[in-house]
């Protein structure tokens, strides 16, 4: 027990659990919300006529949950948690660690429920309206103060590599919220805000923004966890200490160019959308050097994947990684993206980067991070291995089914008959779209109940830990009373 | 400098960082402001003949924005053949230039709606809206029936069209403003963008449009 406590007072573990809770809860509601708005694609009366359950109402809520409730948590939940141990510092700032949990926390609920009543900026990814904006930008320097304090209080003198990661996601999402909220509020008093770009500009900045929370929010952090939790999982160093140099300065650099490749064939200049997909073809190397870096650190103890469900989360999390930055540049290809821009082959691609990468990579994580958290042991191992094969075979009946609508859709827009007309209508694809849509929703069914076991998995643990700890208190007591 | 400099001091790895993550959206954002070419210029007969949205138009437009409908549709077509004999001729960057903020999309689960304005009749749209399925008996869309119940809120529309003045569009509240656009966009146009009379022509346009429903 002596040791718990010195623990507890070295380190701050409470925001950490905090955060932990949260991913969760914003996962499965998150996830829920994603499960709901596929299902109205494959079922419109699901809609009922509800204004704040339609779909245009609703997918911002699942984004905004998933993205910023569910990543977001689990980056602070990491961040925190990784900056404390690989600096051996306690948190800096004291109780401003709780101000980022709640600023946080009411930043996005109050988000999802002001798109349910049209509050939103109508901006892809940055919906929020500008008083919630406000209220992100001062939670989010408030976290990079913390975050740079406790690295200058370090007792080590290197800074580890997974830091670098969390310091550049947090300094390019600074700069990507202000530049691309900027607005002015219709009044003090509305809600509403009008861009300050216009057009093209806003087009570009917007995409700058929108590709780089891919590239800095779900990805670079994400990195970070990578560059901790798999070497501690596996108990290997990582691979290449000169790739992960490579691999960050060339990640971030070539991100921020890529955005424009959402814009191909658009009234955005050619030599724009060029620049982007020269860049986004470049961007395949960092990524696969990072991948080969964090897969490779597995040499030598791949037995572990056959009985360690948390090391085939992020095994696999990685071959995602891998897949989905290959499939990324493919399709930033201008004569591709021709084809697939604006059908269900993007949303096929983003998925297979957000559930096979950024959510594997962080039940990977939180798996290992919980039962350090709580001091016990997971409740149930049998549970990581259900939840590992539900994900896994969600996502893959996910993106199987749009690749299927989207290239498929693809084609059929422009088919021809033999006399130069257009062979299908709109409204005919759309038809074609219902049965990759039904899979689509059944994918998400599989990933949505493989989080809420988790859930179940570690509310269980948590009380678990509760119950040894009341145990060990009642022991001690007995101990002392005889003494 | 060795990169354990970097790795040693917090300062180093990032100002560094800020410097590399800056480069990307410095060269493809700026210029973009800067280059004349960017934004095609429109007239015809010396008069600009892509304009600011009127008062109802914009707020239409807000209510576009309210119920996501750019999370299905497009506003911007692109240069290919199919796109061409669908949605018509493709997009220019100068047709949303007064788009604050921009509606491109980036997925269509419905066609792209750049041009769909005047293409059907004002009473198919409003059927169309209430019940999709009533006239496109494939549609996913979701039916909008609270579209033609709600009232429509345009108490702060002066408001509205003053912080679009602040972000660039040319709406007028001033003499002077006015004679500028009388000289930019031709009298009728001129007189929908002032700001003074905001209210008055959200409602005589309403009208408008109502009558073509009602007697079409």
């Amino acid at each position: 027990m002596a040791h718990t406590t010195a623990r507890a007072e070295q380190y701050n573990f409470d925001i950490v659990r905090k955060f932990t809770i949260m991913t969760l809860v914003w996962g499965v509601l998150g996830m829920t919300a994603g499960l709901y708005i596929g299902s109205e694609l494959a079922y419109p009366f699901l809609n009922f006529d509800i204004p704040e359950i339609t779909f245009g109402r609703l997918r911002p809520v699942h984004t905004t949950l998933v993205i910023f409730g569910f990543g977001g948590s689990a980056l602070f939940a990491t961040s925190y948690y990784v900056v404390q141990r690989t600096c051996q510092a306690r948190l800096s700032g004291g109780s401003w660690a709780n101000f980022t949990f709640w600023g946080w926390q009411i930043a996005v609920g109050s988000a999802a429920i002001s798109y349910l009543f049209g509050y939103t900026q109508g901006r892809e990814y940055a919906e929020m309206v500008w008083p919630i904006d406000l209220l992100i930008a001062v939670t989010w320097v408030v976290y990079l103060f913390i975050y740079v304090q406790t690295i200058r209080k370090r007792s080590q003198p290197h800074i580890y590599v997974a830091n670098w990661f969390f310091i550049a996601f947090i300094l390019a999402t600074a700069l990507l919220h202000i530049f691309n909220n900027m607005a002015v509020p219709v009044n003090m008093f509305s809600l509403s805000s009008y861009s300050l770009h216009a057009g093209v500009q806003d087009a570009m900045t917007q995409w700058w923004y929108g590709h780089n929370a891919v590239g800095f929010f779900l990805t670079a952090a994400f990195l970070g966890m990578m560059y901790y939790f798999i070497p501690k999982q596996v108990g290997r160093p990582v691979y290449s200490y000169r790739l992960s140099i490579i691999h960050f300065w060339a990640l971030i650099f070539l991100y921020m160019w890529v955005g424009g490749h959402h814009l191909h064939w658009t009234a955005l200049p050619d030599w724009t959308s060029t620049l982007a997909a020269s860049f986004s073809i470049l961007l395949l190397l960092p990524s696969w050097g990072g991948m080969i870096n964090g897969i490779m650190t597995l040499s030598g103890a791949w037995d572990k994947l056959r009985t360690d469900p948390i090391v085939r989360f992020m095994i696999v999390s990685l071959s995602f990684y891998g897949m989905s930055t290959f499939e990324g540049p493919l399709m930033s290809l201008k004569s591709v993206n021709a084809l697939s821009h604006y059908t269900d082959w993007t949303i096929g691609h983003v998925h297979s980067g957000a559930l096979g990468w950024v959510a594997m990579i962080t039940f990977g994580s939180l798996y290992h991070l919980i039962p350090r958290l709580w001091e016990t042991k997971m409740y149930s191992e049998k549970l990581i291995f259900t939840h590992f094969w539900l994900a896994t075979i969600g996502i893959v009946l996910y993106i199987s089914a749009l690749w299927v609508a989207g290239i498929g859709q693809g084609l059929l827009l422009r088919a021809f008959d033999d006399y130069g007309n257009l062979a299908y209508t709109f409204v005919e694809t759309v038809s074609f779209l219902n049965l990759p849509y039904i899979v689509r929703a059944l994918g998400g069914l599989f990933f949505v109940t493989g989080i809420v076991l988790m859930s179940y998995n570690t509310y269980m643990t948590i009380r678990q830990s509760k119950k040894e700890q009341a145990k060990m208190e009642a022991k001690i007591a007995a101990k002392m009373a005889q003494a | 400098m060795k990169h354990e400099t970097i790795e040693t001091n917090a300062g180093w790895l990032i100002a560094l960082t800020l410097v590399v993550i800056s480069i990307g959206g410095l060269v493809e954002i700026v210029p973009l402001y800067f280059i004349d070419s960017t934004i095609e210029e429109v007239k015809v007969d010396g008069k600009e003949t892509i304009r600011p949205y009127t008062a109802l138009e914009q707020r239409g437009r807000d209510l576009y924005l309210r119920e996501g409908c750019y999370t299905c549709h497009s506003q911007m077509i692109r240069p290919f053949r199919d796109e061409a004999l669908r949605y018509g001729h493709y997009s220019l960057a100068a047709e949303s230039k007064y788009d604050h903020p921009f509606q491109w999309g980036s997925k269509r689960t419905g066609p792209d709606l750049a041009r769909v304005g005047k293409k059907y009749s004002n009473e198919w749209h409003v059927q169309h809206l209430i019940a999709p399925r009533s006239v496109v008996p494939e549609s996913i869309m979701p039916n909008y029936p609270w579209l033609a119940k709600q009232k429509l809120d345009y108490k702060d529309m002066a408001d509205r069209l003053r912080a679009l003045k602040m972000v660039g569009v040319p709406y007028s509240e001033t003499k002077a403003e006015f004679d500028t656009n009388v000289e930019r966009f031709g009298k009728d146009v001129a007189e929908q963008l002032d700001i003074n009379r905001a209210e008055k022509n959200l409602i005589t346009q309403a009208a408008a449009e109502i009558m073509m429903v009602i007697h079409p």
